[in-house]
């Protein structure tokens, strides 16, 4: 029981902290620009630079460090088809709601249901 | 959408999907950790399969770091779930394992997800850039692709 609830725990800070890294990690790509034109216009060591500089970049990868330690953590007291699963398909509909209200991405009723479906059908493959 | 662009999205998926299984499996032969085993923690990763995992995790970060560059959150995510249809029919046709309706129809329902995503435009949302940062200057394509 309590191993069970330490797992729900572990789900509850991995989709946090990837959510978080996701929405951060966005933000960092968007303030970049396109990799693709932006290295055949001033190379790859420019466009990493560009990348490692942003502050949104390095609090971005902490949060998904934290989300990887909480997922080693989460491994390590529930079932990986528990925990994985869980994790995965709440992620998908939260970063759909932090996607729309902190990177103001057009969710329309095609990208929900887009969300509400992956995260429907992963949780099935875990059965 | 061009063809490079896909395949960016093609190796999210097959980065991610190849990555986590090697982490899954070095952390099964660990078994559980304790709290209190803090070193125990950190070395973890310097196990092989982990280690070999953590390259793959690297890989697959650099293309979705890409793909983010010209698509939004909510068009990649969804769009490199493909890796979880891949694995069941990896398990599937490859190590013959028996596959239940239940996983087949959530292999639907991804799909299904998948194909209501890519119907839509990749790039919708226009974030002010920062002053700080130097800005681009010439119109990047991607950004009006459809």
């Amino acid at each position: 029981m309590k191993q069970q609830l330490y797992a729900w725990g572990a789900v509850a800070c991995i989709v946090l902290a990837s959510t978080t890294g996701d929405v951060l990690l966005s933000r960092t790509m968007k303030q970049v620009g396109d990799v693709g034109e932006l290295r055949r216009r001033s190379g790859l060591a420019h466009v990493i630079s560009r990348i490692l500089s942003n502050p949104n970049f390095v609090i971005g990868i902490m949060a998904m460090a934290t989300a990887f330690y909480a997922m080693l953590f989460g491994l390590s007291w529930g079932d990986v088809s528990l925990v994985i699963p869980a994790a995965t398909s709440l992620t998908f509909v939260t970063n759909a709601v932090a996607a729309k209200f902190f990177l103001h991405e057009r969710v329309d009723h095609r990208r929900w249901l887009a969300a509400v479906l992956v995260a429907g059908g992963v949780m099935l493959l875990a059965q | 959408m061009t063809f490079r662009k896909y395949l960016v999205l093609a190796g999210v998926a097959v980065f991610a999907v190849t990555g986590d299984s090697l982490v899954s499996r070095g952390m099964k032969q660990v078994g559980g950790i304790s709290l209190h085993d803090l070193a125990g923690i950190v070395l973890v990763v310097f196990r092989p399969e982990v280690a070999l995992g953590v390259l793959f995790l690297l890989a697959f970060l650099g293309c979705y770091l890409a793909a983010l560059s010209w698509a939004d959150l909510t068009y990649v995510l969804p769009t490199t779930s493909v890796s979880f249809i891949l694995l069941t029919l990896v398990a599937k046709f490859i190590l013959h394992e028996n596959v239940s309706l239940a996983r087949w129809l959530g292999v639907l329902m991804i799909s299904l997800g998948v194909g209501f995503v890519t119907q839509g435009p990749a790039l919708t949302a226009q974030p002010r850039r920062r002053e700080s940062h130097e800005r681009v200057t010439a119109p990047i394509s991607a950004r009006t692709e459809p």
